[in-house]
């Protein structure tokens, strides 16, 4: 949590001895609080000063980083509890579950099954990021070999969770250098994990099964010299996760509370299919920075990253598409025009309709700052005016030898004074996007 | 020793509201924290789910859920009757689509006497849904109204634009309201406060802050209610009503949904409905029977303490 210039300014000798280069100690105090100076410029502060300036200018939930180059994934370093704050910065990271103890082809059957698992949406590639091997079968070679295969198959970032502290250390010899998450399992003493993460410089995922063991246990690592620690909550209670990554949270960020200051995770613990999505739709919805399901289906990963998308979206800045003519099909001068936004949803639902229409048209999308076509209208950002500059802008006029233009139903109220601005004869279209196909093959 | 946990301490709990009466009756609401954060408040009423049926063969429903109720849906009672005995549905969302003109432009007594039989068939709590057309609605729904006298049932929905025929009906015949909001707080509490005007009981008030499907702006539903809800907490009591979502409606209508087969349809409608029972949802209005299982089941697990 940030001091404010007087809060630090308590904490300053207050001598104003100018040796800072400011002309007071509360100039200075101001300085510092807009991070345009550094504390090493005063020569007489104290050690406790040191300390506590030190932890304030910390991140109140510190950021972890698993993986290297394209897998690098970034947790932690939230700011709010609602998104409506302000938003959530690092979207939960996905991982999948596989144990060492299925046999050879299974194994090489789910790895397979979780490369296949990669997804493009409203634009954006997706997929689980991360595969988690669990060393269940308790055999130290089991655990390396299903490693090795996970990486040279999956390509994914790798996490590894052991009860045996010598299985994570010959595992990792096959994959430190692609900077795996450590998990120590439940119920082992935290602190040869703690060792083993130090001496390699990775993070750490203690397990534990409430807020008050967490605390105990990251002060534990943190003394042992662990930097990056992920707090990985136990239990098959779904609300008892949710309320422990709730007050985690909250202690992190309104009360600076240090050793709760880590990103969490969990595993999912229901067997039902449908409720393993509700039980990790929850805890990405609830702050989890990773949730590690068992099930690879895309019917079932599918929807949960999209949860995941649609929660992390940032609620002040709607996903755009560039405005500009957007070609769907195998256009010609006589292809009907469409005007819509630049609403990133709106773009992608009204192009897949005009691609099931199987009809040629030009689709224009106006600068209508990513709102989507009643917001905009409301807003003022899908007017007559916008569209006309739009369509002389665009070139469209010279692509075409008509000079119709369709626009959405919903916004039908601007015909005749885009008709009068703009020159163009208005068509309009339907309401709802999924009524483009008929309209567009019964258009003469 | 043990952390002290930093609980946040409210004024406001949210309204609890009845539906149904006797046997069956349900109660929405009377939350008095965030969900599920039992150690800081109370979660009286756990949130509900009801199954959604119509007055008419659904002709624009996707495909899976359809067939997922067989030749039921050929027959109103029957669909009812199969909701309840076989999906073990405890209240029952009826859409009285026959009227629309799109659909069929129907009779508005006709579907009045469905709707008869199907509350004379099936002893769970009713929620009533107009056809969706403002002027239809406006005959139609004061005719339903009086029919139900007495089950106090949940009728909608209340627009800004058209809500006092509703409205006036509702308070005649002991009726509680869905109450719309098109994304809007500031609508929200406006209209709860139009039809308070007329004397309307705003407990009798369920809020419907607009549903949207998982991957079509969720998330803007998910923060609205977020807002709306610690709004009310802290002693706003234009927004303190339980809210309801139509989430079968808006997920069977997306791509996603249904065009990629069954399960990756009804996965699309649990995802949806377990991120709003996060955000607060206190009942939902699904579609397809299977994702109503999972999600009661859910539901169930979040409620163990």
């Amino acid at each position: 949590m940030a001091l404010t210039g007087l809060d630090i300014y308590k904490l300053l000798p207050k001598t104003n001895c100018k040796a800072c280069g400011f002309a007071t100690c509360l100039a200075f105090a101001m300085a510092l609080a807009q991070k345009k100076t550094s504390l090493d410029k005063c020569p007489t502060v104290s050690e406790e000063a040191k300390t506590a300036l030190e932890s304030a200018s910390q991140p109140p939930i510190k950021l972890v980083t698993i993986g290297t180059g394209d897998n690098r994934l970034e947790i932690g370093n939230e700011t709010v509890m609602y998104r409506h704050e302000q938003k959530f910065y690092h979207p939960t990271v996905i991982g999948i579950l596989v144990e060492d103890s299925l046999g050879a082809k299974e194994l090489d059957a789910r790895l397979n099954k979780i490369k296949a698992l990669s997804f493009e949406r409203v634009g954006i590639a997706i997929k689980p990021e991360l595969v988690c091997i669990k060393n269940s079968s308790g055999n130290i070679d089991r655990f390396v070999e299903a490693v090795t295969k996970a990486i040279s198959i999956t390509g994914r970032a790798i996490a590894l969770e052991s009860k045996d502290p010598a299985a994570i250390e010959a595992a990792l010899k096959a994959s430190k250098d692609k900077r795996p998450l450590i998990i120590h399992e439940g119920a082992s003493d935290i602190g040869p994990f703690a060792k083993i993460a130090k001496d390699n410089s990775l993070p750490l995922a203690i397990t534990c099964s409430d807020i008050d063991e967490a605390a105990a246990m990251t002060d534990k690592a943190k003394k042992a010299g662990v930097e990056e620690i992920i707090l990985n909550f136990k239990g098959d209670n779904i609300s008892g996760k949710v309320q422990e990554f709730t007050y985690a949270r909250r202690a992190a960020l309104k009360k600076n509370f240090r050793p709760l200051g880590y990103p969490v995770m969990a595993f999912t613990a229901q067997n039902d299919e449908g409720l393993e999505l509700c039980e990790a739709v929850s805890y990405v919805a609830k702050y989890a920075g990773i949730v590690i399901v068992k099930n690879v289906e895309k019917d079932l990963i599918l929807p949960l990253l999209v949860t995941r998308q649609d929660i992390y979206t940032d609620p002040q800045k709607p996903v755009q598409v560039e405005p500009k003519i957007y070609e769907i099909g195998k256009v010609g001068p006589n292809s009907p025009v469409i005007v819509t936004t630049n609403f990133s949803i709106t773009y992608f639902t009204v192009a897949g309709e005009i691609e099931a229409s199987k009809v040629p048209t030009y689709l224009i999308c106006t600068d209508a700052d990513g709102m989507s076509v009643l917001t905009a209208w409301a807003a003022e950002k899908f007017t007559a005016e916008k569209i006309t500059q739009m369509l002389n802008d665009s070139g469209i006029g010279s692509m075409v030898k008509h000079k119709n233009i369709i626009i959405p139903g919903y916004v039908s109220v601007l015909s005749g004074k885009l008709e009068e601005v703009s020159g163009w004869k208005v068509i309009v279209g339907p309401r709802e996007a999924s009524g483009i196909p008929v309209f567009l093959r019964n258009l003469k | 020793m043990a952390i002290e946990l930093i609980k946040e301490k409210y004024t406001g709990p949210i309204n609890t509201v009845e539906i149904g009466a006797g046997q069956g009756m349900v109660k929405l609401g009377g939350e008095t924290a965030l969900p599920f954060l039992f150690r800081e408040g109370d979660m009286p009423n756990k949130p509900l789910i009801a199954l959604e049926v119509q007055d008419c063969e659904p002709s624009d429903w996707a495909d899976p859920v359809r067939d997922a109720f067989g030749d039921a849906v050929k027959d109103p009672v029957k669909w009812a009757k199969k909701c309840v005995s076989e999906f073990g549905a405890k209240i029952l969302c009826v859409r009285l689509q026959s009227a629309h003109p799109d659909f069929g432009n129907g009779s508005i007594d006709a579907s009045v006497e469905r709707l008869k039989a199907i509350a004379k068939e099936v002893k769970v709590p009713l929620i009533v849904i107009g056809c969706g057309d403002d002027d239809k609605d406006n005959e139609l729904l004061p005719k339903a109204s009086q029919a139900m006298k007495g089950s106090n049932c949940l009728f909608g929905i209340a627009t800004q634009a058209n809500y006092k025929t509703l409205t006036a009906t509702c308070l005649a015949d002991g009726h509680s309201i869905i109450a719309d909001s098109p994304i809007d707080v500031n609508i929200a509490k406006q209209l709860n406060i139009l039809m308070a005007d007329m004397g309307f009981d705003q407990k009798r008030i369920v809020m419907h802050p607009t549903t949207t499907s998982l991957g079509y702006g969720m998330e803007y539903v998910y923060s609205i209610m977020e807002r709306a809800r610690l709004a009310a907490f802290i002693g706003d009591a234009s927004l303190a009503m339980p809210f309801i979502l139509f989430v079968g409606q808006e997920t069977w209508k997306v791509k996603e949904a249904k065009e990629f087969g069954e399960k990756q349809g009804i996965n699309w409608e649990i995802a949806t409905a377990a991120a709003m029972v996060q955000a607060g949802a206190d009942i939902q209005v699904l579609r397809h029977p299977r994702s109503a299982v999972s999600i009661t089941k859910y539901i169930d697990k979040l409620m163990e303490r």
